[in-house]
């Protein structure tokens, strides 16, 4: 990867950072709000982003858009057969999305504001992650 | 002028920007947004037990997606840090009495204090909700395929039925931790 690629995701890595600051998403007390149904907040933010989402993509695939580099941008599907796998392991990360409030971009974003206790969670999350990996065979999916 | 890096934002312009990443990553990169797997990347580029499900080439896969997520601690730092809000959040009533009943004391800043401070480590909740939390979200995104972002975000915008699934998924879990569980722990 060239130099001005790097710059490239990590500006939009950037950007994305601070809208999650700014939107006040990062926050454990809007996650508690948005599962108590008590604010529209969070869900007006995930609605409009997935409305905005469905129409890019939409554009993007019916005009057989290439990306910057020149290839043909492809999505590959998801297996929605695994039916398993997707709920059960969704409700796990529900559980501890509601738990710790943060789900994984904004676990380093609130890190990077200076919240430095967010190092035990991200490595709860590595340990999480690297369990998973052990364990996949034998999991249901 | 400067005023709006200050402000938190409303939702109908955090949310447009959010989704915008999603067409902005694919036609720079052909890349499909998810923050998560940069947690299986660093699982691979460490792989202590030479765990199968690690071995891949997580430079080829991953690099211009942990540069992402190193823009994503930047961001944090200028949104949280350099342009933080003064105020507290603006947060429904009904939330902060249940809160306050549940014992929350701290409302100031993003996070209560209560839960989010190195002292908390040394109580049962903040155990629980700094480790357990965190090992659940990075277990379950993984079990999952992803996380709000690759699924609730990539995926539905791609219409994908496994998204959908995964999400409801995610408030089966969020609901029940949030109205059953969490009062237990709390107490």
């Amino acid at each position: 990867m060239k130099f001005s690629e790097y710059l490239k995701y990590l500006l939009i890595g950037t950007a994305f950072g601070f809208v999650l600051m700014k939107s006040e998403v990062v926050s454990w007390f809007r996650i508690q709000e948005m599962f108590r149904f008590d604010a529209f907040h969070m869900y007006g933010i995930i609605g409009l982003a997935v409305i905005v989402g469905i129409i890019s993509v939409q554009i993007i695939k019916r005009n057989n858009m290439k990306d910057a580099n020149g290839n043909l941008i492809t999505i590959p599907p998801k297996d929605a057969s695994q039916v398993k796998r997707y709920l059960i392991g969704g409700s796990m990360f529900g559980l501890g999305w509601a738990l710790l409030g943060a789900c994984p971009g904004p676990m380093f974003a609130l890190l990077g504001s200076g919240l430095t206790i967010m190092v035990i969670p991200i490595l709860a999350a590595l340990a999480g992650t690297y369990t998973y990996g052990v364990l996949r065979d034998k999991l249901p999916h | 002028m400067f005023d709006i890096l200050y402000q938190p934002w409303p939702w109908y312009v955090a949310g447009p920007i959010i989704g915008l990443t999603v067409p902005l990553l694919l036609l720079l990169g052909g890349k499909m947004f998810g923050v998560s797997a940069n947690l299986r990347h660093a699982c691979a580029a460490c792989n202590f037990g030479n765990v199968e499900f690690f071995n891949y080439d997580w430079k080829k896969a991953g690099k211009w997606n942990l540069t992402f997520l190193v823009g994503s601690i930047l961001g944090g730092f200028l949104g949280g840090y350099v342009f933080a809000n003064p105020e507290p959040i603006a947060l429904a009533q009904s939330t902060i009495a249940d809160l306050q009943a549940m014992g929350i004391q701290d409302f100031n800043g993003l996070v209560p204090d209560d839960l989010f401070a190195w002292g908390a480590l040394g109580t049962v909740p903040g155990l629980i909700v700094l480790i357990l939390g965190g090992f659940l979200v990075g277990f379950g995104a993984r079990y999952a395929g992803g996380c709000t972002s690759g699924h609730a975000i990539s995926g539905l915008s791609d219409l994908q039925l496994a998204s959908l699934i995964a999400v409801i998924g995610f408030f089966i879990g969020g609901l029940l931790m949030t109205w059953f569980i969490y009062p237990i722990i709390l107490s």
